[in-house]
C-alpha cells in the first residue's frame, strides 16, 4: 500500500471516528489527532520528498502507485507526487488543522463535512489519473453546499446554491475537457504523465483538437480559481461561510483551480496554451485590477478580502498564463502565500465577527485597544497582503513580476505593468480597512468589553502567521521545490513554440 | 581585512525588534528601553570600527575598494540568470551612510527615553525603532537593486508604524495612510524600472562591471544578449534609470509627490527626526547615487530632469516654509528642500567628461557631504523642536516666543543648527552647501544663481523660525500657566553631540570629505572657490539680517503688514498652494467615485446579474414547462387530438 493513499485514508478514519465519537470532547479529540497526523504526514512527506530529490530522484512523479480501478474506461487509482502537488498538500494540511482549531465550538454534523472536504481535497492533490481528480473535485465540492447552507450566516442558501451551481456548471465544462483529452490522446490512458509524455498509448492530440478542450478545462478550473467574469461566487459564498470553511474555501479549495489549469490545461495542451494564452491572460489581468478596485469600496470585511482574493488569485492564474518557468513558479508561491494569508483574515474576520457580531468596517472602530492580539494578527495578515517583505505575499508577487517581465513583447509587458499596478491599490484597501477599524477610539459601549481570542484560536492564528513569516523569510527551498516540477510543463510548452499565437490581434 | 562581523550590524537590530516585539509586554518601560538603545549602542560601534577600518585601510589603485562580505541568492529566479540576492556592501557611500544612520538613531533612541517618558506603547514605540534601524541599515548596504527595494519597502512600513504611533488619533491615522500609499504609487515606478533594468542587463547587482560590458554587447556569442544590448543602450537603461529616480523621488518628497512628508509630522518628534530628516528621506538621493555610475554613463540626458526637479522642489518648499507657522511643519518643508538640493548636486554633474573626472562630477561628492551634514543638523533641529513641543505642548509658534529664557541649550544648539543650514562658516553646512553651489555654477549659470537664491530663503525661513520661537513675542498668558522648563539630561546630550558633530564636521576631519567619498573613489580635495563662497555668505547674511529685522522684536510690523498687503500669497503658501486639495480630489472624487464604485455596481449588478439572470431563467422555463407533464389522461388525450389534426391538414394540403 503507497503511503500517499494515507492522505484519503486518515479523513475515512476520521469520518468513522467522528461517527462514533461522543459529545463534543470525543469530536475534538478526533478532529485534532487526525488532522494532526495529516499536518505531521504532510510534513513528513515534504521531508522526504527534498531529501529524495537532492539524493538523486529524477522521476517526474515521486511515490507513485497505479492499480486498474475501472478498465472500459481505462481509469486507474493512481497517486503520485510532484513539487508542487508537495507544496500544496502542506498547505492543505495547515489550513485543516488550523480550520479545526478555529471551528471549536461546531457540531459533529458539521465536523463530519468538513472532514469529508479535507478528503476531496487531499485526494485531489496526489492523484495523477484525469478521472481520479475529477472525483476528488467533486467530493470537495458538496459537502461545501451543506456546511454554507447550514452553518452559514446572512443569505445562507442563496450563497450555497449560487456558489454550488456556478462550480457545477464550471465541472460540466470540465468534464467535456477532460474526456475531449482521453479520447483526443487516444482514449486509452487517463494518466497525466503518461498523455503529456505520449507514452503508455497515449497520442498527441491535434491543434484544432486542443483548441477546443483547452478552453474548456481552463474555464472549468478557472470558475474555481476565481477567474473573471465567472468569480462572483466567490464574495457571497465568502461572506455566508462559516469561519473554518472560508478558510478551507479560500485557503485550499481555490488552489485546486489554479493547480487543474496548470496542471491539465497548460500541460496537456501545450499548443493550445501558447495559442489562445492571451483571451486568458486580458480576463485574467482584468480580473487583478478589478477584483482590487472592487476591494476599495466594500464595507463588508468578508467581501474586501474576497474580492482582494480575486485579484489575488486572478494573479495566479495570470502567472500561469505567462508560459515561463519563474512566472509559473511565482504562482504556485502565490496559491501558497495566498492561501494561507487568507485563511489567516478570514480567520480573524471570523473571530472578530464571533466577537461583535458585526462586519461592517463603519462600525467598528478602535479594536486595537480592546483586542489587542486579534488585531495584530489582523494587521499581520493586512500586510502579507500588501506584499510587505518578509511575509509570504512579496516573495510570490516579485517572482510573478520577474517571470512575466521575460516575455518581451508589449502585448505581455502592458499586461504585467497593469497587474503591477494592484500591489498600490491593495496597499489603498487594507490600509484604509485597518485604518478604520483596528486604529481611532472605540465608540461603541458594546465593543468595549469585548474577549481577545481564546487559546485554540490563538494557537490556529499563530501556526498561520509562523508559516507566513516562514515563507516570506526563507523561500529558497521552497522555490526550488516548486521550479523543479514547474520545469518540464514549462519545457513542455516551449518545445512547441513560446508564444506564438497566430489568433492574438495584439501581437 | 575580516568583515565578516557586520551581519551581526543588520542582525542585532532586528533580534531587538523580535524581543521588544513579542516579549514587549512583558517588560517595564525602563528595561525595554534600555534593551533597544543598548543594542544600538553596540550597533554604533561596530559601524564606527567598520568605517574606521576601511577608511584607514590601504586603497588600492587609489580606490576604496567595494568589500562584499556577504552575499547569498535568497531568492532563485529561473529565467535570464537573475536572482534575488541578500548581502552586504561596503563601499565610500553605505559605509558613510553606516555612520549617519547609526549615530542619527542612537541619539534618537537615547532622546526618546525622556520624549516618550511614561507613554502608551513604549515597548511598541521601541520595537519599530529597531526594526527601522535595521531595515535602513540592510538598505544602504544592499548589494543589488532589489534587496535595495525590500528593505525600501520595510522602512516605508516602518514608517507608517511610526506616523501611526498615536492611532487613537485620526489625523494620525491619516498621515500614515498618506505616507505608505503616496510611496508606494512611487515604489511602482521603482519596481517596473528594477524589472526592466533586471531583463536588459540580466543582473540586478551593484556591481556594474558586467553591466557595462553586457550593454555594450562586448559579449560575443550570446545572440540573446547582443540583442537586448542594442535595446538597452538606446532608451531602455534611460527609462529604467527614471523609473527607478520616480521610486527615489516618492521616498525624497520630489514635488510632485512630496505631499506626504508635511503630514508625517503627526508622528512622534523623534522619529521625524530619525525617519523624516536624517535618514529615510534621503533614500532616494542614496539610490541615486547608487546608480550614479550607470546615470552618468547611459543616461546624461535624464539627469537633466533630475537636476530641475530638485531645483523646482527646492524653491517650492522654501516659498511654503515662509509662511508655516507650526514648527515641525517648517522643519518638513526646509527638509524636502534641503533633499532637493542633494538632488539638484547629483543632477548637476558633468557628463561630458565621463565618470573619470572628479571635478566634473563634483556634485556627487557634494550632495553626498550635504546628505552628512544634513542628517546631522536636521536631526538637531527636529529634536529641538521635540524639547520645545515637550516643553509647552504645542506645535504652534504661537504658544512660544521668547523661549530663550527658560530653554538655553535647546536655544543654544537650535542657533548653531540654523546657523549651519543657512551656510554660516564654520558650521558643516557651509562647507556641503558651498560644493553644491559650486556645482551648479559650473552646470550653469542660471541653476547657480537659483540655488544660491534659494540658500537665501533657507536662511531666512530658518531665522524667522528661530526667532518666532525664541525671540520674538512671547505668549506670556500661556507660558504663566505652563511654565516652560529646559528638558532633562537624557534629551539634551543627544543635541549636544549632534551639535559638536556639526561643529567640527566641516574642518575637522582629517583631509577633507572629498578624500574619502568622490565620483570616481580617488581622492578629491576640497578646495573652497572663494567667489561662489563669499557671494553665499553674503545671500545668507542679508536674508538673516532680513528676518532680524523683520521677527526678532516684539512686535512685527513688517511681517502683518507684508501679510495683509499680498493676503492670497500667504494664504495660498499656508495652505500649501492647495496640492492636497487636488490629491484629495483626485483619489476621493475620480478614483473612488468614479472608478470603484462604478466597478463594484458594475459586478454586483451586471455579471452578477447575467448569472442569476441565468438560474432565475432556467426556474422560470422549467416552471412553465412543468405544466406540459400534468398527468391528466384528458389533457393528453387533447394535445394527441389537436397533433392529429395538424398532422392530417399538412398531409392533405399538397
Amino acid at each position: 500500500m503507497n503511503f500517499l493513499s494515507l492522505f484519503v485514508l486518515i479523513p475515512l478514519l476520521m469520518l468513522a471516528g467522528l461517527w462514533l465519537a461522543k459529545g463534543q470532547k470525543g469530536v475534538r479529540a478526533v478532529m485534532v489527532a487526525g488532522s494532526s497526523m495529516l499536518l505531521a504526514l504532510s510534513i513528513a512527506l515534504t521531508v522526504q520528498f527534498i531529501a529524495d530529490r537532492t539524493g538523486g530522484q529524477t522521476a517526474e512523479m515521486l511515490y507513485t502507485a497505479n492499480f486498474v480501478w475501472f478498465e472500459p474506461l481505462n481509469i486507474h487509482y493512481s497517486v503520485g507526487v510532484d513539487g508542487i502537488s508537495v507544496a500544496m498538500l502542506l498547505l492543505s494540511g495547515v489550513i485543516v488543522f488550523t480550520g479545526t482549531f478555529v471551528s471549536w465550538d461546531m457540531c459533529k454534523e458539521y465536523f463530519l463535512w468538513f472532514t469529508l472536504l479535507s478528503m476531496g481535497v487531499f485526494g485531489f492533490f496526489i492523484s495523477v489519473d484525469m478521472f481520479m481528480m475529477f472525483m476528488f473535485y467533486e467530493i470537495a465540492l458538496i459537502p461545501m453546499y451543506l456546511l454554507i447552507g447550514v452553518w452559514g450566516s446572512g443569505k445562507k442558501e442563496y450563497s450555497a446554491m449560487k456558489l454550488t451551481l456556478m462550480l457545477m456548471g464550471a465541472s460540466a465544462f470540465l468534464m467535456l475537457g477532460i474526456f475531449g483529452i482521453f479520447y483526443g490522446a487516444g482514449g486509452n490512458t487517463m494518466n497525466i504523465i503518461d498523455i503529456a509524455n505520449h507514452t503508455g498509448g497515449a497520442q498527441a492530440i491535434s491543434l484544432s483538437q486542443q483548441c477546443i478542450w483547452f478552453p474548456l478545462t481552463f474555464v472549468g478550473f478557472g470558475v474555481l480559481g476565481a477567474m473573471f467574469p465567472f468569480h462572483t461566487w466567490s464574495p457571497d459564498g465568502h461572506a455566508s461561510a462559516p469561519t473554518a470553511v472560508s478558510m478551507l474555501h479560500a485557503g485550499v479549495l481555490m488552489k485546486l483551480g489554479g493547480y487543474g489549469c496548470f496542471r491539465i490545461a497548460i500541460y496537456l495542451l501545450p499548443e493550445a496554451a501558447n495559442e489562445l494564452s492571451w483571451i486568458f491572460l486580458i480576463l485574467t489581468g482584468t480580473g487583478v485590477v478589478y477584483g482590487a478596485l472592487s476591494a476599495c469600496v466594500q464595507t463588508d470585511l468578508k467581501y474586501l478580502n474576497a474580492y482582494s482574493s480575486v485579484s489575488h488569485c486572478g494573479m495566479v492564474l495570470f502567472a500561469i498564463l505567462m508560459l515561463t518557468t519563474t512566472a509559473s513558479t511565482g504562482a504556485i508561491l502565490q496559491m501558497l502565500s495566498h492561501g494561507l494569508m487568507t485563511a489567516l483574515f478570514f480567520a480573524v474576520i471570523g473571530m472578530i465577527y464571533h466577537r461583535a457580531h458585526t462586519r461592517d468596517i463603519r462600525e467598528l472602530n478602535g479594536l486595537m485597544r480592546i483586542i489587542p492580539f486579534l488585531s495584530v494578527s489582523f494587521a499581520i495578515a493586512g500586510l502579507a497582503n500588501l506584499g510587505l517583505p518578509g511575509l509570504s505575499g512579496f516573495v510570490a508577487e516579485m517572482t510573478i513580476f520577474v517571470g512575466s517581465f521575460q516575455n518581451a513583447d508589449t502585448f505581455h509587458r502592458v499586461l504585467t505593468i497593469m497587474a503591477t499596478t494592484s500591489i498600490v491599490v491593495a496597499a489603498v484597501y487594507i490600509l484604509r480597512m485597518i485604518g478604520k477599524i483596528l486604529y481611532g477610539e472605540n465608540t461603541n459601549a458594546e465593543h468595549a468589553k469585548l474577549h481577545d481570542a481564546h487559546w485554540e484560536e490563538r494557537l490556529a492564528v499563530i501556526v498561520l502567521i509562523f508559516c507566513i513569516a516562514g515563507i516570506g523569510l526563507a523561500p529558497s527551498w521552497l522555490s526550488h521545490l516548486i521550479e523543479g516540477s514547474v520545469t518540464p510543463v514549462i519545457e513542455n510548452v516551449k518545445t512547441v513554440g513560446h508564444l506564438i499565437s497566430q489568433s492574438n490581434p495584439f501581437q | 581585512m575580516d568583515y565578516t562581523y557586520t551581519i551581526l550590524i543588520l542582525l542585532l537590530p532586528f533580534l531587538s525588534f523580535l524581543v521588544l516585539g513579542l516579549a514587549g509586554k512583558w517588560l517595564s518601560h525602563r528595561t525595554a528601553g534600555l534593551f533597544g538603545t543598548s543594542v544600538l549602542g553596540i550597533v554604533t560601534a561596530m559601524s564606527y570600527y567598520t568605517a574606521f577600518t576601511y577608511f584607514t585601510a590601504d586603497r588600492i589603485n587609489d580606490v576604496f575598494p567595494t568589500l562584499v562580505p556577504y552575499n547569498f541568492t535568497w531568492l532563485p529566479f529561473f529565467d535570464g540568470n537573475l536572482h534575488f540576492d541578500l548581502g552586504i556592501m561596503l563601499d565610500p557611500i553605505s559605509v558613510m551612510m553606516l555612520i549617519v544612520i547609526s549615530t542619527v538613531s542612537l541619539m534618537v533612541h537615547i532622546y526618546s527615553f525622556g520624549y516618550m517618558h511614561g507613554e502608551r506603547g513604549f515597548q511598541r514605540y521601541y520595537a519599530y525603532l529597531s526594526l527601522f534601524t535595521m531595515s535602513m541599515l540592510g538598505l544602504v548596504v544592499a548589494t543589488n537593486i532589489f534587496q535595495m527595494y525590500m528593505f525600501w519597502e520595510l522602512v516605508g512600513v516602518c514608517s507608517y508604524l511610526l506616523i501611526g504611533f498615536y492611532y487613537h488619533l485620526k489625523p494620525a491615522v491619516a498621515a500614515s495612510k498618506k505616507a505608505f500609499i503616496v510611496t508606494r504609487f512611487a515604489d511602482l515606478g521603482f519596481l517596473i524600472g528594477i524589472l526592466i533594468y533586471g531583463y536588459y542587463t540580466g543582473s540586478f547587482s551593484f556591481d556594474f562591471t558586467n553591466t557595462a560590458v553586457y550593454l555594450n554587447g562586448a559579449q560575443p556569442g550570446v545572440e540573446e544578449g547582443f540583442s537586448k544590448a542594442i535595446a538597452g543602450a538606446g532608451f531602455i537603461l534611460p527609462t529604467a534609470l527614471f523609473l527607478m529616480f520616480i521610486g527615489g523621488a516618492g521616498k525624497s518628497a520630489m514635488f510632485p509627490l512630496h505631499i506626504w512628508l508635511p503630514d508625517a509630522m503627526e508622528g512622534p518628534t523623534p522619529v521625524s527626526a530619525l525617519i523624516h530628516a536624517a535618514t529615510m528621506v534621503v533614500a532616494g538621493v542614496f539610490q541615486v547615487a547608487r546608480m550614479f555610475p550607470l546615470w552618468i554613463q547611459y543616461a546624461p540626458e535624464t539627469l537633466h530632469v533630475v537636476a530641475w526637479i530638485g531645483a523646482f522642489t527646492a524653491f517650492y518648499a522654501a516659498a511654503v516654509a515662509c509662511a508655516q507657522s507650526d514648527i515641525k511643519r517648517v522643519l518638513a518643508f526646509s527638509t524636502i528642500s534641503q533633499i532637493a538640493f542633494m538632488m539638484v548636486a547629483l543632477g548637476v554633474c558633468l557628463p561630458e567628461n565621463g565618470f573619470t573626472d572628479n571635478h566634473a562630477s563634483l556634485g556627487y561628492m557634494a550632495s553626498m557631504f550635504h546628505l552628512f551634514t544634513h542628517a546631522m543638523f536636521k536631526a538637531t533641529l527636529f529634536l529641538c523642536a521635540g524639547c520645545i513641543i515637550h516643553a509647552v505642548h504645542s506645535n504652534e509658534m504661537a504658544y512660544m516666543g521668547g523661549m530663550r529664557k527658560y530653554m538655553p541649550i535647546t536655544h543654544i544648539t537650535f542657533l548653531i543648527a540654523c546657523l549651519a543650514i543657512s551656510g554660516i562658516p564654520p558650521f558643516s553646512g557651509f562647507f556641503s552647501k558651498d560644493e553644491i553651489l559650486v556645482a551648479a555654477f559650473e552646470y550653469s549659470a542660471v541653476m547657480g544663481w537659483i540655488m544660491a537664491g534659494i540658500a537665501g530663503m533657507t536662511a531666512f525661513y530658518m531665522f524667522r523660525l528661530y526667532y518666532g520661537i525664541f525671540w520674538g513675542t512671547e505668549n506670556k498668558e500661556y507660558h504663566e500657566k505652563h511654565v516652560p522648563h529646559e528638558s532633562p539630561a537624557v534629551m539634551t546630550v543627544p543635541l549636544i553631540i549632534l551639535t559638536i558633530i556639526t561643529l567640527t564636521v566641516g574642518w575637522c576631519l582629517p583631509g577633507s570629505f572629498g578624500s574619502y567619498i568622490s565620483a570616481t573613489g580617488t581622492p578629491y580635495h576640497i578646495h573652497l572657490n572663494w567667489e561662489v563662497a563669499g557671494t553665499s555668505i553674503a545671500i545668507a547674511l542679508c536674508a538673516i539680517v532680513l528676518a532680524t529685522w523683520m521677527y526678532a522684536r516684539s512686535t512685527q510690523p513688517v511681517a502683518d503688514k507684508l501679510q495683509a498687503t499680498l493676503p492670497q500669497l500667504h494664504k495660498w503658501a499656508y495652505h500649501r498652494f492647495y496640492l492636497d486639495e487636488v490629491y484629495q480630489f483626485v483619489t476621493h472624487r475620480i478614483i473612488f467615485a468614479y472608478v470603484s464604485r462604478p466597478i463594484a455596481w458594475f459586478d454586483r449588478h451586471i455579471i452578477d446579474g447575467f448569472f442569476n439572470f441565468l438560474a432565475w431563467g432556467t426556474h422560470t422555463l422549467s416552471y412553465n414547462i412543468r405544466t406540459f407533464q400534468s398527468g391528466r389522461i384528458q389533457q393528453y388525450a387533447l394535445v394527441f387530438l389537436w397533433g392529429v389534426i395538424v398532422l392530417l391538414i399538412i398531409l392533405l394540403i399538397p
